[in-house]
């Protein structure tokens, strides 16, 4: 009784998991085929890899997403870490307030916020589409990185931060010496969250942004039209990136942040 | 100086982006040439419109159903097995979410294209092609595909936190699996199956590029419509009456289950 058990529980997993990486091997594999037609095997190539990297189209957007994220995620941080710091010291009502407004973006679907950026950066005239995807990112990645602080700030004492003030410190000294240090932590899980974040966006980048593409744009704009060895080629060294970087950063730490930011909606859309 | 200075840029970037932008929202689906007027509102209730919005209704309830249907029972038995054993199998789980969601949804465009895998092998098998892109059930199961993970985590955080001194109670007292299971384990797991439920509908019914890509554009939801209005009749005023429609509707959905999760926990206080 108990080994069938365990073996249908196998069975169950091990046809869910091949239902989730079914479609990614099997464009892995495909990415190495010879021939533009999936369907049929015609031999071993890198042909598509040559033509990825011989694209300037799919280089610049890598360019622009990789630079979106690096920027949006530390100007994000910096805004977040210190909103969190004021936040936190601030009375019930206003802090309230504030945190209800900062859940929006969390809360609201992409398509609603990108949207309404849009709607913004025409009404304010900011025509440059790098400065849109700019500021977009950073506007959508804030809250995580003040939700990352929050519970960091609230585990650290008030106190340290005063003996600082009676010790000499001016406040800034107090916080870049003694707050900033003691809730470190957050503030580098929000940084990575919010560089994630804006490497996976999709939505809210083609709603905002003019005349400049970041790789989901490109890659939505071809897909569109079909079926393309090259984006087989890409979604491989993507997936490879992504696979590399769990093994490196460690698999658990992952998982939990992961939970944290399932967690994180969740409170969001609870206190809403 | 005041510690709460530090908050300062933060709410000027956050009256700017984030509250203006929804009020922008409210203003255009309420006015029309400066006006007020319920006009945009009245055409977003078009019965075209209203189609393609049950539409996605439909659609985002059959997603949830059948992630609901597929990821318990992957939460409940990584929730049985050994400590390390289902931390590792969940890591597998997650990893897909890591992958850009349209790359994930393109992966299905090329299994399920008329050349290929899939049809390939029918063909092996001597049995005609079969068109599957570009159907309703494509775009069904790129969001089954796409939002799965979001269901299997909160239910197996919530099943492995479970005290295991419940089951073991109700054993205790008599109960068998099937008993145990359905009196104490899923009533308990509800908090968890109706955060994966929350995180699942919500995307799904403001899905959009999802149908794009499996759908061919032919099967509009309401997040392609929204689309439409905007990017190609660059009509702001009914655009940005659907858009309210679709917030009204996520917040109702959201505060229908939080009311749900909230009295099945008063519930089992009571209990």
């Amino acid at each position: 009784m108990k080994k069938q058990h365990a073996f249908f529980k196998g069975t169950y997993l091990g046809l869910m998991l091949l239902f989730l990486y079914a479609p990614i091997l099997v464009l892995i594999a495909y990415s190495f085929n010879q021939a533009k037609t999936m369907g049929h095997w015609t031999g071993f190539s890198l042909q598509w890899y040559e033509a990825l990297f011989k694209d300037s189209m799919i280089m610049e957007a890598l360019t622009v997403t990789l630079s979106i994220a690096v920027l949006s995620a530390l100007i994000a941080t910096i805004f977040g870490t210190s909103a969190a710091i004021g936040i936190y010291s601030m009375k019930k009502n206003r802090r309230r307030l504030i945190e209800g407004i900062s859940q929006l973006p969390v809360v609201n679907p992409d398509l609603v916020t990108g949207i309404s950026l849009m709607m913004l950066f025409a009404f304010i005239a900011i025509r440059d589409g790098y400065l849109r995807l700019l500021i977009a990112h950073i506007t959508f990645n804030i809250p995580y990185v003040i939700f990352s602080v929050m519970p960091k700030l609230r585990q650290s004492s008030n106190e340290l931060y005063e003996a600082a003030l009676d010790l000499g410190c001016t406040p800034f000294m107090a916080l870049w010496r003694v707050v900033l240090p003691d809730i470190m932590p957050g503030v580098v899980s929000g940084f990575i969250l919010a560089f994630t974040l804006s490497l996976d966006d999709f939505v809210v980048s083609y709603f905002s942004t003019q005349g400049v593409q970041n790789l989901s744009i490109y890659i939505y704009s071809i897909a569109r039209r079909g079926i393309n060895p090259k984006i087989n080629a890409l979604s491989t060294l993507m997936f490879v990136a992504v696979v590399t970087l769990l093994i490196i950063v460690n698999l658990k730490s992952i998982r939990e942040e992961r939970e944290a930011l399932v967690q994180l909606k969740k409170v969001a859309s609870k206190s809403e | 100086m005041k510690r709460t200075v530090f908050a300062y840029p933060y709410v000027v970037w956050m009256l700017i982006f984030i509250l203006a932008p929804m009020l922008l929202i409210v203003y255009y689906a309420f006015s029309l040439k400066g006006s007020l007027t319920l006009q945009n509102l009245a055409a977003a209730f078009d019965p075209l419109y209203m189609q393609v919005l049950l539409r996605s209704v439909l659609m985002a309830l059959y997603a949830t159903a059948i992630c609901l249907l597929l990821g318990y029972p992957v939460a409940y038995m990584l929730s049985t097995m050994k400590r390390t054993t289902a931390t590792l199998i969940s890591v597998f789980f997650v990893v897909p979410m890591w992958m850009n969601f349209l790359l994930r949804t393109y992966a299905w465009q090329v299994l399920l294209d008329v050349n290929g895998i899939i049809n390939g092998l029918l063909t092996l098998a001597g049995l005609p092609k079969q068109q599957f892109l570009y159907t309703e059930g494509a775009v069904l199961l790129g969001m089954v595909y796409n939002f799965l993970p979001f269901m299997v985590l909160p239910i197996y955080t919530v099943l492995m936190k479970l005290d295991p001194s419940h089951t073991e109670a109700a054993a205790d007292l008599g109960a068998n699996g099937r008993q145990t299971f359905f009196k104490v384990v899923l009533p308990l797991s509800m908090p968890g199956v109706v955060s994966g439920i929350t995180m699942v509908f919500i995307p799904a019914i403001t899905t959009f590029a999802i149908s794009q890509l499996l759908g061919g554009g032919k099967l509009m939801m309401y997040g392609d419509l929204i689309e439409n209005q905007f990017l190609l009749m660059q009509a702001w005023g009914t655009g940005s009456a659907l858009s309210f429609i679709l917030l009204i509707l996520v917040l109702i959905s959201m505060a229908v289950l939080r009311f749900t999760e909230g009295a099945e926990q008063e519930g089992g206080t009571l209990w």
